[in-house]
C-alpha cells in the first residue's frame, strides 16, 4: 500500500496548485489584497451602481446581460430599468458603453477595454490596487499617472471621490561592472494633495464593491457552480461507499 | 410452446442466440471481459488506463455539445466561448468539464506511462502495446495543442505562434513547413479553421482507432503486473491462469471504486478551482487574441512545459528543436534501451531505482522550469535537468546491464 500513499500525496500536490497563482501581474507596486466577498449581495449591488455610474460611460461589458445581473443580485426588472439601464431598453441586453468605439481609439490612443473578463485575466487585487494608485503628474495628457500601470491612458475617473494624491519615489543608483550608473525609481507611498468627497476608508469600500462586481461579472455562475459542486461530491461519497462494499463482496473469495 | 416453436422454425436461445449467429457478441464479451484474466495483485498504479478511457469519453461527449455552440472563426470564437459560459444552459459545466478533462487526460496518461516504467510493462512481449501507447501520446499532444487554439485568447494565439514557429528552425524546408501548418503568413482565421477540423475530426478519429488497437494488443498478450510475472505460465487444469482473476466482475468492481475517487478529484477541480491557479486555464487566455500585443510572459500549458524547458535550455534554435523532438520521441525506444532481465522495480537493483528517481525529479523540475522566465539560474537548472533526462534514456543500456537484480518468484506473491 506504499504506492497508494505516494499516489495520494501526488494528487494532493496537484490539488495544491489551486492555491498558488501561476501569473503575477506586472507593474511597479505591490498589489493590495482586494478582500472581496462574492456572496455579499449588498456589496455587489453597490458595485453594479458604481459600475453603471462611473465605468459604463467608456467601458462596455459586452457579455453581461442585465437580467443575469438581476437574477443573481436579487433585483427586479423595474429596479434594473430604473437604476442601472441608462442606455438599454430590454433587460436581456448587454452592457454597452456610451462611447463610440471609433472615436474612443482616436481620443485615448487605445479603446477602453471591455470589462466582462477583466477580473479574471488581471485578478481582483490588480484592479483594486490600480483604482487606488492614480497620482498627479502635470505633464501627462490626463494630468495623472498610475503606479500599477504606468503611462495608462485612463484618466482618474474617481478623482471627485478620492481627491488627488502625489506619489513619492526614492531614487536608487546602481552601477554595473563597466561603471555605468543607472537610476531606478522605487515607489514609496502616496501623499494626499486634495480631499475628495469620501475619506480613505470609504473610498476603499467604494473600490472594493466595484471590484467585487467586476469579479462577479467575470464569472456569473461562480456561486452556482460551488453550490452544485458540494452536492456532486456528497453524492460521489455515497456512491463511493456503495462501490467499495460491492468490491469487497466480489473480492472476498480471492486470496 | 415447443410445438409452436418447431412449427415456425424458431430455435432456443432467444435474442442472444440470434445475434451470436450473426455477430461474435458472446465470444467477444468472453474474450475481452468475462474471461479476460488479469493478475489479482494489481495495485493503484493499474487504474490509470481505465481512467484515461473515462477521460476520453468525457472529452468526446462534452466536445460534441461544445461544437454545437462554438464558432470556429477569428471574429466569433472568443465570444462564442463566453456565450457557452454565460448563455447556454449548463454550457459552463460542459466547458469546464472539457477544459478540466484536457489537463486530467495528461495527469492520468503521465501516471499510466510511469506505471509502465515502474513495472517494466513495455518489455517483451509488450513492446507493441508500448509503441501504440506512445503514438496515442503523440496524437494526444497534437489534439491538446489544436484544442488550445480554439478559445482564441491571448495564450491560445501566442502559445500557438511560439510552438508553430519552432518548425521554422528546420533547415531548408522550415519556413515553408510553418506556412503549410498555419495556412497563412501568420496565425489567422484560416489556422483556426484547420485546427478546428483537426481537433474535432481527424485527431479524435486517430485517437479512438489507436486506443482500440492498444487494447487489442494488450488482450493478446495479457496485462503485466507489479511483480512482472507472466501469469499465463502457470495455468490451472481449466486453462485459467492461477494468479489471474476475470476482468469482470473482479477488476471492473475495483475500477469502479477508482473511477469514483477520480471523479471526486475531478469534480473538486471543476467546481471549486476550474482555473487551477492559472495552470488549467491560463489567466491571460481570458483576454481575446490580440495580434498587436504580445503578452509579457508566454508559457505553454503545464503538460507541455517539461519538453518546452528542454527546448529553451539549448542556446541554438535548430539544436533546441532537435533535442525537444528527441525528448518527446526517446521513450518509444524504452523496450530496447532497457536491458534488465527483470521487469518490475521490485526485483531491480539500486541503480535503476536511483536512475528512475532522478528521472522523475528532473521531469517534474523541467515542468516547473517551463513556466518560469528563461533567465539566470533557471537556465542553468534547466540544462542540468535536461542532461539527466537524456542520460536516463541514453545510458540505460549500460546501467540496466550492470544493475544487480533479485530473483523473480514463479508466482504472484
Amino acid at each position: 500500500m506504499k504506492n497508494t500513499k505516494s499516489l495520494f500525496a501526488l494528487m494532493l500536490l496537484v490539488a495544491g496548485f489551486s492555491a498558488t497563482p501561476a501569473v503575477a501581474a506586472g507593474g511597479g507596486a505591490e498589489l493590495e489584497k482586494a478582500n472581496i466577498d462574492p456572496s455579499a449581495i449588498p456589496s455587489l449591488q453597490r458595485g453594479a451602481r458604481n459600475y453603471m455610474n462611473y465605468c459604463s460611460g467608456c467601458h462596455s461589458a459586452q457579455y453581461v446581460r442585465f437580467n443575469t445581473i438581476g437574477k443573481h443580485l436579487e433585483l427586479s426588472d423595474e429596479q434594473l430599468v430604473d437604476n442601472l439601464m441608462f442606455n438599454a431598453d430590454k433587460t436581456f441586453e448587454t452592457i454597452r458603453s456610451a462611447m463610440p468605439a471609433a472615436g474612443a481609439e482616436r481620443w485615448y490612443g487605445v479603446a477602453p477595454p471591455d470589462l466582462s473578463l477583466m477580473a479574471r485575466s488581471k485578478g481582483a487585487d490588480y484592479i483594486y490596487t490600480f483604482l487606488k494608485s492614480f497620482y498627479v503628474q502635470e505633464d501627462s495628457p490626463t494630468g495623472v499617472n498610475n503606479v500599477v500601470m504606468p503611462a495608462t491612458s485612463m484618466p482618474h475617473v474617481l478623482w471627485e471621490l478620492q481627491g488627488y494624491q502625489r506619489a513619492i519615489f526614492s531614487e536608487h543608483e546602481e552601477s554595473d561592472e563597466a561603471g555605468n550608473v543607472t537610476t531606478t525609481l522605487h515607489f514609496e507611498g502616496f501623499e494626499q494633495v486634495s480631499e475628495g468627497t469620501l475619506d480613505a476608508e470609504d473610498y476603499d469600500d467604494f473600490v472594493r464593491d466595484t471590484v467585487n462586481f467586476l469579479a462577479y461579472i467575470a464569472e456569473p455562475i461562480r456561486g452556482e457552480r460551488r453550490k452544485i459542486g458540494t452536492w456532486v461530491i456528497m453524492y460521489l461519497i455515497v456512491f463511493f461507499i456503495i462501490a467499495l462494499m460491492l468490491k469487497k463482496q466480489i473480492w472476498k473469495d480471492v486470496h | 410452446m415447443a410445438k409452436i416453436e418447431a412449427e415456425v422454425g424458431q430455435q432456443k436461445g432467444g435474442l442472444l442466440k440470434w445475434i451470436d449467429d450473426r455477430f461474435p457478441f458472446s465470444e467477444t464479451m468472453k474474450y475481452h471481459v468475462t474471461e479476460y484474466y488479469a493478475s489479482k495483485n494489481f495495485n493503484i498504479w493499474y487504474v490509470f488506463g481505465v481512467l484515461a478511457m473515462v477521460v476520453l469519453v468525457i472529452q468526446l461527449l462534452t466536445g460534441i455539445f461544445l461544437t454545437m455552440n462554438y464558432k470556429p472563426s477569428a471574429e466569433e470564437a472568443f465570444a462564442s466561448v463566453e456565450y457557452i459560459m454565460r448563455d447556454v444552459e449548463w454550457g459552463w459545466l460542459i466547458r469546464y468539464m472539457h477544459s478540466t478533462g484536457a489537463s486530467f487526460f495528461f495527469v492520468v496518461v503521465y501516471l499510466h506511462m510511469f506505471r509502465a516504467m515502474l513495472y517494466g510493462s513495455y518489455k517483451k512481449p509488450r513492446e507493441l502495446i508500448w509503441i501504440i501507447g506512445m503514438l496515442i501520446f503523440f496524437v494526444l499532444m497534437a489534439e491538446a495543442f489544436a484544442g488550445y487554439l480554439l478559445p482564441w485568447g491571448q495564450m491560445s494565439y501566442w502559445g500557438a505562434q511560439v510552438i508553430i514557429s519552432l518548425f521554422g528552425a528546420i533547415p531548408g524546408i522550415g519556413e515553408s513547413l510553418v506556412e503549410i501548418i498555419r495556412g497563412d503568413y501568420s496565425i489567422s482565421d484560416i489556422t483556426l479553421n484547420r485546427f478546428f477540423a483537426l481537433h474535432v475530426i481527424a485527431l479524435p478519429l486517430a485517437l479512438i482507432g489507436l486506443v482500440f488497437v492498444h487494447i487489442v494488443a494488450l488482450h493478446e498478450v495479457g496485462s503485466n503486473n507489479p511483480d512482472g510475472i507472466e501469469i499465463k505460465e502457470h495455468k490451472g487444469p481449466d486453462g485459467v491462469p492461477l494468479d489471474g482473476v476475470a476482468f469482470h466482475p473482479y477488476h471492473t468492481s475495483k475500477d469502479l471504486v477508482a473511477i469514483i475517487v477520480f471523479l471526486m478529484i475531478f469534480s473538486f477541480v471543476l467546481f471549486f478551482a476550474p482555473e487551477m491557479g492559472g495552470y488549467f486555464l491560463e489567466y491571460a487566455n481570458f483576454e481575446p487574441a490580440n495580434v498587436k500585443a504580445t503578452p509579457e510572459h508566454i508559457a505553454p500549458v503545464w503538460y507541455f512545459t517539461p519538453f518546452y524547458a528542454i527546448l529553451r535550455a539549448v542556446p541554438d534554435k535548430l539544436w533546441g528543436f532537435i533535442l525537444f523532438g528527441l525528448s518527446v520521441i526517446l521513450p518509444v525506444f524504452l523496450p530496447w534501451l532497457d536491458r534488465a532481465r527483470v521487469k518490475s522495480i521490485r526485483y531491480r537493483g539500486w541503480i535503476y531505482k536511483a536512475a528512475l528517481t532522478l528521472f522523475v525529479i528532473s521531469f517534474i523540475s523541467l515542468g516547473w522550469l517551463g513556466v518560469q522566465p528563461s533567465e539566470g539560474v533557471y537556465v542553468l537548472a534547466a540544462r542540468i535537468f535536461s542532461v539527466i533526462y537524456f542520460a536516463f534514456f541514453l545510458l540505460m543500456p549500460y546501467y540496466t546491464t550492470i544493475d544487480k537484480t533479485k530473483p523473480v518468484p514463479d508466482r504472484v506473491v
